[in-house]
């Protein structure tokens, strides 16, 4: 049993830190230090930095831009950029769509989106959940009606990501209404999101700001070359798509973060003439998140020496988004804690908290998402009654 | 990064579990726990016979040569069935043995366990000690050539059974002093010696110990007088992490051992665990086994790191972990089982027993936690 990183890992972990400190533009830099939410437009500025490095998709194959790194690096590069608190990337072009396409969709269609997707020019979002298909996902109902040449949209989506800045959209979409299993009869495809008859419309979240919409489709015109795969096979496709890059959804970065965020303020706030952090009191209390976050840690390095040698994900891989989103949620409200009264504050001027604690009260509402998305964690515990556990 | 075992790690497992399977099962233990020592000299000369109690030991005293990882991979399945042969205090003992002994002591003392024909205990806890292995009364005065030591030992484990055992003791320095701690390697035979063996809830026996002014030589000091300190925690650590692996291996029987009662279990016409709020439940289980079977590895790489301070680090993480796993598994386990959960016929009680032991000795999670926010480690790039 071997818990290091090799010598070249680890080397390639420090070139990738010394590149990000070279690379991140000083503001962003600035707002990466406070844990400020970034901008659309200061995402996708951050996107094509990386895609200049070559390092925007480093889970694609070589031949249409990715980097050819095992498991171990994509885990330490995604770590690094995680503990440099830099804006995460979109991730429906570059870990759902473009993966896909690759798998499943035509040359054509790789020609077409991948490179725009990789550079960052073309902007996606995804079309999956609707009003009354949720965790129920299979019971979606736009239709996609076919027209000879060409595929008509009517119906609704919802809880779409960035949809308001999108240039494209994909979508599950019902093609046979007649199919005997209803997850039989949805296909795969792609719309233009300024095709006359789309309406994208923002929700303003708990954490204050629009980041998921209501989409609306009315007798939307779609080509036919926009189905990916066959016909009615839309909902396999999908499915495949679940198992991508598992060794990342733990997102242990983003808590090593956190709890580096949460010492920081400990360390910057008074209380009775001292520093929080010299209290044992608070000091068990940030060490007992911290504890499972090096025990998820570990299983998240099982699941990666796995997937380096080639096995099938393991029963370890399966716990990685449930207890990976909790522990987010758990260092989320843990910084709340910390900050006592000032966690009182809502988007009020500079300075009437400390810069460091200005983010936390929107990410601690915002973060209740990551229980839900992607497949909530109700969800994510069917499928491991059922697969693993083998309960009827 | 690997977490693959070698092929010799492989058939270890393979014979530890065969041996589980076929000659161990909780059963054994169920016997055991009323008989005087609790556990079975001619298992343990088994043991001894196929090479786990000197897995970790040098070959000079019988063992193979082996690591903790080894150790902590019998420890871990030995757990499934709550084998109740005294291997960890045996671990512990011997370590301190192996480290700071002389050959000529590992022969004379560690030797004849390693074979199974004798066993050993760890004897640190005092009245005031709460899991400080630094915190000792019990006093080491130079006698003739050798030492007269004075004080008593409590939760001693295995001690009413052990044919030597290992005590700390202090020359010098203040009652939670690092320095001035030695170790010496007492027989229980000796005057002065006495030893009342005392329950513990999981059916197993340890002993209070009393060492009234016990004349020892000076072959039965472990290293240099005084000097025992930095061994004591690394000894902490060792122990610490043996129970971490063997909570390993009982969380996972209570997760199977529940699964398998719901699948069998009927009401309202159904197997109960086709109810999602007890599937929902069960999955929660198993996330905390999938956890504890990860701090297990971190707990069998890390448990002899010669870096001190990462040593803690893991092996406190590692325990304050499982502890918050195996009290949620334990008690769910029995809460699923329903009443049946709380007979004594019933074993996943003696699981939830035994968890409580392991989450006890070698520091509870308050005691691993606080030591784990005052390592550097914690305070880093703060």
């Amino acid at each position: 049993m071997d818990l290091s990183f090799s010598p070249e890992e680890l080397a390639f972990r420090d070139e990738v830190r010394a590149w990000i400190k070279s690379a991140l533009p000083p503001h962003l830099a600035a707002k990466a230090e406070m844990d400020a939410e970034f901008t659309h437009a200061e995402v996708m500025s951050w996107h094509k930095i990386l895609a200049g490095k070559g390092w925007a998709a480093p889970h694609w194959p070589k031949e249409v831009g990715g980097t050819g790194w095992d498991a171990s690096r994509r885990f330490l590069f995604s770590e690094e950029l995680e503990l440099a608190g830099t804006p995460r990337l979109s991730p429906f072009g570059l870990a759902m769509v473009g993966p896909l396409m690759i798998q499943f969709g035509n040359d054509a269609q790789k020609k077409r989106y991948l490179p725009k997707i990789l550079s960052g020019e073309e902007v996606w979002c995804q079309g999956y959940s609707e009003p009354n298909a949720g965790s129920d996902l299979a019971s979606l109902a736009l239709r996609a009606e076919d027209k000879g040449d060409h595929f008509i949209l009517n119906g609704q989506k919802t809880w779409t990501t960035y949809a308001q800045y999108a240039d494209w959209i994909f979508v599950l979409a019902r093609t046979n209404a007649e199919a005997k299993k209803k997850q039989e009869g949805i296909s795969f495809i792609l719309c233009e999101m300024k095709s006359p008859g789309v309406t994208a419309k923002p929700f303003l979240t708990t954490g204050g700001t629009p980041a998921f919409c209501e989409t609306w489709f009315e007798n939307v015109r779609v080509p036919k070359e926009n189905l990916v795969g066959e016909l009615n096979q839309g909902w396999t496709y999908a499915k495949a798509l679940l198992g991508h890059e598992r060794t990342l959804v733990a997102g242990i970065g983003i808590s090593a973060r956190a709890l580096l965020r949460a010492k920081r303020i400990a360390r910057d706030t008074l209380a009775g003439g001292r520093p929080l952090l010299d209290d044992p009191v608070i000091r068990t209390r940030i060490a007992t998140l911290e504890v499972r976050l090096d025990a998820l840690r570990m299983a998240n390095y099982r699941a990666l020496a796995g997937a380096k040698l080639g096995h099938a994900p393991g029963p370890e891989s399966s716990i990685l988004k449930l207890r990976g989103t909790e522990i987010q949620q758990g260092c989320m409200d843990l910084l709340m804690f910390l900050m006592g009264d000032n966690s009182l504050s809502w988007f009020n001027e500079p300075g009437v908290v400390p810069p460091r604690e200005q983010w936390v009260a929107p990410g601690f509402n915002y973060l209740r998402a990551a229980t839900i998305y992607a497949g909530s964690n109700e969800i994510q515990k069917n499928i491991i009654a059922k697969m693993i556990l083998g309960l009827p | 990064m690997n977490f693959d075992l070698t092929e010799d790690q492989t058939l270890l497992v393979d014979t530890v579990r065969e041996f589980v399977k076929k000659e161990s099962p909780v059963e054994r233990m169920r016997k055991l726990r009323s008989s005087e020592l609790g556990w079975d000299k001619a298992v343990w000369k088994k043991m001894g016979e196929l090479g786990w109690l000197g897995v970790m030991f040098p070959e000079s005293v019988g063992g193979a040569g082996m690591t903790f990882v080894e150790a902590g991979l019998i420890v871990q399945e030995l757990g499934t069935t709550l084998v109740p042969e005294p291997i960890i205090p045996l671990f512990v003992a011997g370590s301190a043995i192996a480290e700071a002994g002389s050959a000529e002591q590992q022969a004379r003392f560690l030797a004849p366990s390693v074979a199974g024909d004798q066993s050993l205990a760890f004897a640190f806890l005092e009245e005031q000690s709460r899991h400080d292995p630094h915190s000792v009364r019990t006093h080491a005065h130079p006698a003739g050539a050798g030492y007269r030591l004075r004080g008593k030992k409590r939760w001693v484990l295995s001690g009413h059974a052990a044919d030597a055992i290992v005590v700390s003791a202090r020359s010098s320095g203040d009652e939670a002093s690092a320095d001035g701690l030695s170790l010496f390697v007492v027989d229980r035979s000796l005057p002065g010696v006495s030893v009342q063996p005392v329950a513990t809830m999981d059916g197993q026996k340890a002993a209070l110990l009393e060492l009234a002014d016990v004349e020892v030589g000076a072959d039965r000091l472990l290293g240099g007088v005084g000097k025992a300190g930095p061994l004591l925690s690394a000894l902490m650590d060792l122990g610490a992490a043996a129970t971490v692996c063997e909570a390993s291996g009982i969380l996972q029987t209570v997760l199977w051992m529940t699964r398998n009662y719901l699948m069998e279990r009927k009401q309202f016409n159904v197997a109960i665990g086709s109810f999602q709020a007890l599937q929902h439940r069960t999955v929660d289980m198993f996330v905390e086994t999938e956890l504890a079977k990860s701090v297990a590895m971190l707990a069998m790489i890390k448990a002899q790191d010669p870096d001190a301070g990462e040593r803690r680090r893991a092996i406190s993480a590692a325990k304050a972990s499982i502890i918050e796993s195996g009290a949620f598994v334990t008690r769910q386990g029995i809460q699923l089982h329903g009443g049946i959960g709380v007979t004594d016929e019933h074993d996943v009680g003696l699981y939830f027993k035994r968890m409580h032991i392991l989450a006890t000795l070698f520091g509870d999670d308050a005691f691993h936690l606080a030591r784990y926010a005052s390592l550097p480690s914690f305070s880093a790039n703060v």
